[in-house]
């Protein structure tokens, strides 16, 4: 069995990361930054794992935090998707270069 | 059985009327006048038991702590000796017929239930006055009445005349009425009490066991409470404001300047006389003052064509009569005098109004026969003029007989004459009035008489009534009981009735009537000629002394200048003050208002301005675009991981 050394997943975690983070910032559509938020967890938790795996005397530990993540991460969806069903019942649009109600 | 309460329900009545009448007045409109009536007939009927018992010799008098002052009590109370038993009655009696009259004359008056209110008022005052036993609670009375003479001479305020006699008896009774103060507060630095029968009892012991009085003091204060008489009483030299007078309603001058008010002034000699008779020199003074007034009075009341005025200085020769009585120590003489004279007088008043009420003209030359159309008010007016010119039974002769015979009794000749010749006088001026009045042939076609309604010819009757009957208890008929009367509480000297006084009185009145109606019916020119033969005397007597120019020119003249000079002061010095005080404060406010403006304003505007400039440019931060901040959140956890990853 081959042993994935931790700093192959730490770079594939990194590089998900760094999709997400481009993908919040670039992207127009407010689902679509959603969405790299999502990446952006998911990064985030198998980061979580991987360190619980690799040096954690308990991998259990990591696995529960990447849970509640998780469920964290549905609920924030949740309430975004909730946001952004809002916003288009008023803006009529889901462009997030198109809002800019927090202006001064 | 007399209660004190009985006895103080008598002012209290006019009082409620009086209250009643100013406050619902509007409502009320002619059942003023009758609430004023029921209240004064109502007192009246109260009062009468309380005087018949004090004629029957009982005595009343009670009294209650008013406040006290440094232990020495201030009492207030009333006190019911002869004096005012009989001032009570004469009090209540008339103003109630003279109040029913003026219900029949003041008909009509928009100040209707005004007039009731005040002369309410008035009654109030007087019987307080009357029944009052103390100094103090007499001169608040006294005020009050002041104070109502002042309202009710100046009733028709829309006459500048009017006005003016109401201010001018005020400020001329103001000058007595201070004297009268002063005089009171130092009797009471003197004897140390304000009370009537105690100030009588401390002089009447000291005069018995010879101890040594204040005297001095003693005629200081005597002196300035006969102050008090001159200015009330109208007295010379301040006799001048009751001719004035009689702008007022008739009834008014009836009751108070003629019956009640001006003889509170009579009064308060007759209340103070152990006093006058306790400090020396004094009864001479108030002689001397009572008969130079008589006499220049009578004197000025032979040429007046006003009725009301010769009336009026009838009214102040009479007055001096009583003074003079009270100076020859004729107490019962003056109080005599002060009771008759104020039936005929407030009678002749009355009468004089209805002429005016029938006539609408004042001035006699313009009357002539009015007899015959006004027959009721003719008669009681002669009537009256017989009881005042002194024709036996009626009361005036009994009343002006005891007059005389004290200035005979006791040695006063000159007194005697000069009394006498205005006794002359009198007689002369009223029928020189009544023949040009009723007599003779009418002079002015314009004057359309008609007599007077019952609700005024029934006062009149009630009082001609009076005026033939109050004589007969000081006469000898009733064997002078009246003089009895008033001795019984003060003692002062009494004289044998003399035939010849008597006769003296009798002829000089006939030959006054007879003379006037000689003149008056008859020989018309010899007034003209007698005018114009003795011119000095005529216009003396017709300009009243020059008086009224005297004290224009020396006393309200130089007091006006002299107002004049301090209102300049006041308003360059006083006032000066004041506005640069003003303006001072205006230039430090301005100084002020400079600092505020630019100083401490400024100070924070400009941290408005700043935090607003520093705001324009950093606002541009927010440009409400979400990755915007996204991108400054990862650039900041960029950077602060790029920072920590170097330091450690």
């Amino acid at each position: 069995m081959i042993v994935l050394p931790l700093s192959h997943i730490l770079i594939f975690s990194l590089l998900l990361f760094a999709i997400g983070i481009y993908g919040a910032l670039v992207r127009r559509n407010i689902i679509g930054i959603l969405i790299s938020i999502e990446l952006m967890l998911n990064a985030a938790n198998i980061n979580l794992i991987a360190f619980s795996k690799y040096t954690s005397l308990s991998p259990e530990t990591g696995q529960i935090f990447a849970l509640f993540v998780i469920a964290i991460a549905a609920t924030a969806a949740a309430v975004g998707l909730a946001i952004v069903l809002a916003l288009y019942r008023i803006r009529k649009t889901v462009q997030a270069n198109e809002v800019n109600l927090l202006k001064w | 059985m007399v209660t004190s309460d009985q006895i103080l329900l008598v002012p209290l009545l006019p009082f409620l009327a009086f209250v009643t009448n100013i406050l619902a007045g509007r409502w009320l409109k002619d059942r003023a006048a009758w609430l004023s009536i029921a209240a004064s007939s109502l007192a009246c009927v109260i009062a009468l038991p309380v005087c018949w018992a004090v004629f029957q010799g009982a005595y009343f008098a009670h009294q209650g702590t008013w406040l006290m002052l440094d232990a020495v009590p201030l009492r207030f109370g009333y006190l019911m000796d002869p004096l005012s038993a009989t001032l009570l009655f004469m009090v209540t009696v008339v103003g109630t017929l003279i109040q029913t009259y003026a219900a029949g004359y003041m008909h009509g008056d928009p100040r209707y239930s005004r007039f009731f209110a005040y002369v309410s008022l008035f009654m109030f005052a007087m019987i307080t006055l009357v029944i009052s036993d103390n100094y103090l609670l007499f001169f608040m009375s006294w005020e009050i009445m002041g104070l109502c003479s002042y309202l009710l001479i100046g009733f028709y305020f829309e006459k500048d005349s009017a006005a003016n006699a109401s201010l001018k008896a005020f400020l001329t009774t103001r000058i007595g009425d201070v004297g009268f103060l002063l005089g009171f507060l130092t009797l009471f630095a003197a004897i140390g009490t304000l009370n009537f029968s105690e100030m009588n009892g401390l002089l009447t012991e000291a005069h018995k066991t010879h101890a040594a009085l204040n005297t001095g003091l003693l005629a200081v204060a005597a002196l300035f409470i006969f102050c008090g008489t001159i200015g009330k009483s109208a007295q010379f030299p301040l006799h001048v404001w009751l001719p004035d007078a009689m702008e007022g309603p008739t009834p008014v001058s009836a009751l108070i300047h003629a019956a009640t008010m001006v003889a509170a002034g009579v009064f308060l000699v007759a209340r103070s006389f152990t006093l006058f008779m306790a400090v020396p020199n004094i009864l001479p003074v108030v002689t001397a003052i009572g008969t130079i007034t008589a006499f220049m009075a009578a004197f000025i009341a032979l040429t007046q064509n006003d009725i009301k005025r010769v009336l009026a200085y009838s009214t102040i020769s009479q007055l001096g009569y009583m003074v003079t009585a009270l100076g020859l120590s004729g107490l019962g003489a003056g109080t005599f005098h002060l009771i008759t004279h104020a039936f005929f007088k407030a009678l002749l008043f009355l009468g004089a109004g209805s002429v005016i009420h029938g006539a609408h003209v004042q001035d006699i030359r313009e009357m002539g026969g009015l007899f015959r159309k006004m027959p009721h008010t003719a008669v009681t007016f002669i009537i009256a003029s017989l009881a005042l010119a002194g024709i036996p039974p009626l009361s005036g002769f009994w009343s002006k007989d005891e007059i005389l015979l004290a200035a005979f009794g006791s040695g006063n000749f000159l007194v005697f004459g000069v009394l006498l010749l205005t006794a002359f006088m009198t007689a002369f001026y009223m029928f020189r009035l009544i023949f040009l009045t009723f007599f003779g042939t009418a002079r002015n076609a314009g004057v359309h008489a008609h007599e007077s309604p019952a609700l005024m010819t029934v006062p009149l009757w009630c009082l001609a009534v009076g005026s033939i009957l109050i004589g007969i208890p000081g006469s000898p008929l009733m064997h002078h009981w009246f003089q009895r009367f008033m001795a019984q509480t003060v003692h002062y000297p009494e004289y044998e009735p003399s035939a010849l006084v008597m006769a003296c009185s009798i002829v000089v009145a006939v030959l006054g009537i007879t003379l006037a109606g000689v003149i008056y019916l008859e020989k018309k020119h010899w007034a003209v000629t007698v005018a114009k033969n003795f011119p000095s005397f005529y216009r003396l007597s017709f300009n009243k002394f020059y008086f009224d120019e005297f004290y224009s020119a020396y006393i309200v003249k130089p007091f006006n200048a002299l107002s004049r000079i301090l209102f300049g002061f006041d308003e360059t010095v006083i006032d000066g003050t004041v506005n640069n005080t003003g303006r001072a404060t205006m230039f430090l406010s301005g100084v002020k208002q400079w600092i505020d403006t630019y100083i401490v304003d400024g100070a924070v505007n400009f941290m408005g301005t700043l935090v607003y400039f520093l705001n324009s440019v950093t606002k541009r931060i927010q440009t409400g675009f979400i990755q915007n901040y996204l991108l400054i959140v990862f650039l900041s956890v960029l950077a602060f991981l790029a920072f920590e990853l170097k330091l450690t």
